[in-house]
């Protein structure tokens, strides 16, 4: 077991995320009430407020801090304990994110940021929003640093050799991240801030825009990699193999540093101020994701095969009964990974650059990012709190727990299908994102959308209370290991951290050279925005005044 | 660095369907002009109403086989006074904003137009079937997005 002080960190982290979730998921219950005209809100709160709060708390704060939960743990487990100083910068770390989540949900409780968790200027939400903001992101670079203080005094102590894959990819995924919020950090600290407190008048909304989803994607790969890394290093020890190919694994993540960063723009398609090459230049290098993204599912498959034919598997699918299916632990990643299958499908749709007109900011990119971040992400989270939250307590994970955790996978499983196909359908179709439910006055059109039998008003509902539900089973699990569930006293009741061995022997040492990977990133990055930036700061229009439109 | 038989050819076939696709994205894009929205001209969205074309929003006819529609998007409609075009004639759709980003998205065809303040989107489409489109718009912009919308009339000639 790890430090106890360790631990500690890595439980208020958890914690944290758990709060935020509960709070963000019920935030989506309403939501799909609202939108079915089901459920009227006092005048003082809005559909907006609501959908800004489960944005950020679900999309940025429940992932993040669950994230460096998860990473404290591993690179404790790794590396070994902490030292005083790691241990203190990741506790700063923890605590200014933590004061950035507050003072940016008290704004948006109070009704000051119904900006959306995309806060897109000219819309201006009062300036202590966008400080909290900035105090997250701030947070999250301190509790980076500390880990990667961490990894640099293991590898002094163990000069010329690899670190073990699970603090590789975790410090693959913090310089994917450090990269990714410089263009978050200089929109907020020298456009919105200054404009939000008055010091400045006007905001260059199309610069804004860009640099933040210089941001913006590859925060889903912040999102994602910690999920790949539960399936690359702890899915083969549930089955009792080893990691398929260390160097594979390796070379699939640093991909991601190079091809998660410079291919904002297409999620600005189908906007002005960006000439179609650079567009397109963009939309060719996010498709070259699709490399590590097929390198990952081979080696999965891979993996399944080994163990399934270890346990006696015959045929060409017979391994496939032989997994084991009534491992909590395994089957909710494995569902998990299933969702991912249609999630990379429509990213795929959505990235290519004519398809993205028709589902551009309708509901189909809300069923999108519920199959790709609410469920193999998320759910693979869900699968890790299972074991994680017992191993930091010291409390067992008790055989009602365990079935506990099935019910709550499989609604959570039922509730996104019904959902997020209804959303996807419903994008199709037309219908808009971001809406409180509206008929457009009864128009015809509108109508038509909610005709089906899938696309209709209930069918969302229905989905979204059963996934409510999911997440109230899931908060009185964690709840229970975190508080009540009896301390494991033998050896046979304490709940381990299941990671798999990695066999580094034909792994290549250039893999482990982070300034190759950091510059080829800049080239890379270089590349696709120099050019039009500077174009787009050169030729800019008059900036525009803020507006408090809600 | 070792990789296995099989991956070799998964990652050969997958690379090649890659190139494949976006090589037709691509031609279909540059060669054919099959884009989606955009254009690079600018304005002062404080002068949006005195600056041509936007001036005097509606449609206008360019020659015999091009119409131009001029509308200004704002919290919370579009000022755009009867929008009416033939069938099958090409109509260049030109929009800006005069406060927040919004869309001009038109249901049931391929126009979905961001609008950014300081930009002019500009969008061209051929309508091929007469009747009443409902044009929305999908950008939160406001405690009023999800009532603003318009209509354009779509009219055999
Ligand atoms: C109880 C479970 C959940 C329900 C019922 C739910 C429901 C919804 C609904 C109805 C919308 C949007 C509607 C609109 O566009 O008007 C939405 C948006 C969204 N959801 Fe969820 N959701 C759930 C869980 C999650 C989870 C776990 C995540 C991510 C970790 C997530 C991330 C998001 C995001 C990022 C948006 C977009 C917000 C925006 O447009 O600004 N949701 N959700
Ligand atoms: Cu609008
Ligand atoms: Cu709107």
């Amino acid at each position: 077991m790890i430090a106890l002080q360790d631990r500690k960190l890595a439980l208020w982290n958890i914690g944290v995320a758990y709060v935020a979730f509960l709070i963000g998921t019920l935030c989506g219950l309403l939501q799909v009430f609202i939108r079915n005209d089901a459920l009227q809100l006092p005048a003082w709160l809005d559909y907006y407020q609501i959908l800004t709060a489960h944005g950020v708390l679900l999309a940025l704060i429940f992932t993040t801090f669950f994230i460096f939960g998860f990473f404290i743990t591993g690179m404790s487990k790794s590396l070994g304990s902490f030292g005083p100083k790691v241990r203190l910068f990741s506790w700063i770390g923890f605590w200014v994110t933590l004061l950035g989540t507050v003072m940016a949900t008290v704004m948006i409780i109070s009704g000051q940021a119904s900006v959306m968790y995309t806060f897109y200027a000219p819309l201006q939400a009062s300036g202590f929003f966008y400080v909290g903001l900035a105090l997250v992101i701030i947070g999250t670079w301190i509790s980076s640093f500390a880990l990667v203080g961490h990894y640099h005094v293991w590898r002094k102590k163990h000069k010329g050799q690899l670190s073990p894959l699970f603090a590789f990819m975790t410090i693959t995924t913090i310089i994917m991240w450090i990269i990714a919020c410089l263009g978050v950090v200089a929109t907020v600290l020298f456009q919105y801030i200054p404009w939000a407190f008055g010091w400045t008048d006007t905001i260059d909304v199309e610069l804004s825009r860009s640099l933040f989803w210089y941001f913006g994607h590859p925060l889903v790969y912040f999102w994602l990699l910690p999920a790949y890394m539960a399936w690359y290093l702890i899915v083969p020890k549930l089955l009792g193999v080893k990691v398929f190919s260390d160097s594979l694994a390796r070379l699939s993540f640093v991909l991601f540093i190079l091809f998660s960063i410079p291919v904002g723009f297409h999620h600005q398609l189908t906007e002005p101020g960006i000439s179609n090459f650079w567009k397109f230049l963009q939309v060719v290098l996010t498709f070259m994701v699709i490399v590590p993204s097929l390198m990952t599912a081979f080696s999965m498959f891979a993996t399944f095969e080994i163990a399934g034919r270890k346990n006696g598997g015959k045929g060409l699918f017979g391994w496939f009964t032989k997994l084991p299916w009534k491992d909590i632990r395994f089957t909710s990643i494995f569902i998990a990974m299933a969702f991912f299958i249609p999630g990379g499908a429509g990213g795929i749709i959505n990235a290519s650059f004519q398809l993205n007109e028709v589902v551009h900011n309708t509901l189909w990119i809300v069923g999108h990012f519920h199959i790709t971040v609410g469920t193999p992400v998320a759910m693979t989270f869900m699968g890790i709190t299972f074991w994680l939250i017992p191993y930091l307590t010291g409390r067992k994970f008790t055989k009602s727990m365990k079935v506990l955790g099935l019910v709550q996978i499989i609604t959570w499983s039922i509730g996104m299908v019904l959902m997020s196909t209804a959303q996807h359908l419903l994008g199709l179709l037309g219908a808009p994102r971001r809406t409180a439910y509206s008929s457009y006055n009864d128009h015809p059109a509108a109508l038509e959308w909610f005709d089906g039998i899938l696309t209709n008003h209930v069918t969302m509902a229905v989905g979204g209370s059963i996934l409510f539900v999911s997440a109230m089973i899931l908060i009185y699990i964690v709840v229970m290991t975190m508080f009540l569930s009896p301390k494991a006293v033998e050896t046979k009741d304490m709940v381990d951290f299941p990671l798999a061995e990695s066999d580094m022997s034909n792994t290549p040492k250039w893999l482990e050279n982070w300034w190759i990977w950091i510059g080829l990133a800049a080239a890379l990055i270089a590349l696709a925005y120099a050019i039009p930036i500077t174009h787009m700061i050169q030729n800019a229009p008059p900036g525009s005044e803020g507006f408090k439109t809600w | 660095m070792h990789l296995h038989k099989y991956e070799k050819i998964w990652l050969t076939l997958g690379i090649a369907s890659l190139i494949v696709f976006l090589s037709v994205v691509g031609v279909s894009a540059f060669s054919q002009n099959h884009t989606p929205a955009g254009g690079m001209e600018t304005i002062d969205p404080k002068k949006v109403n005195e600056t041509a074309p936007f001036d005097n929003p509606g449609v206008t006819q360019l020659d015999d086989d091009t119409y131009q529609a001029t509308i200004v998007a704002m919290a919370f409609g579009y000022n755009a006074p009867e929008l009416r075009v033939p069938v099958g004639k090409e109509v260049i759709f030109k929009v800006t904003s005069t406060d927040v980003v919004h869309s001009f998205t038109i249901d049931n065809t391929k126009v979905n137009m961001m609008v950014v303040p300081g930009r002019i989107t500009t969008k061209s489409y051929t309508f091929e079937k007469p009747g009443t489109y409902l044009i929305l718009c999908n950008e939160y912009c406001g405690t009023g997005h999800h009532m603003m919308y318009t209509e354009i009339e779509v009219y055999e000639e």
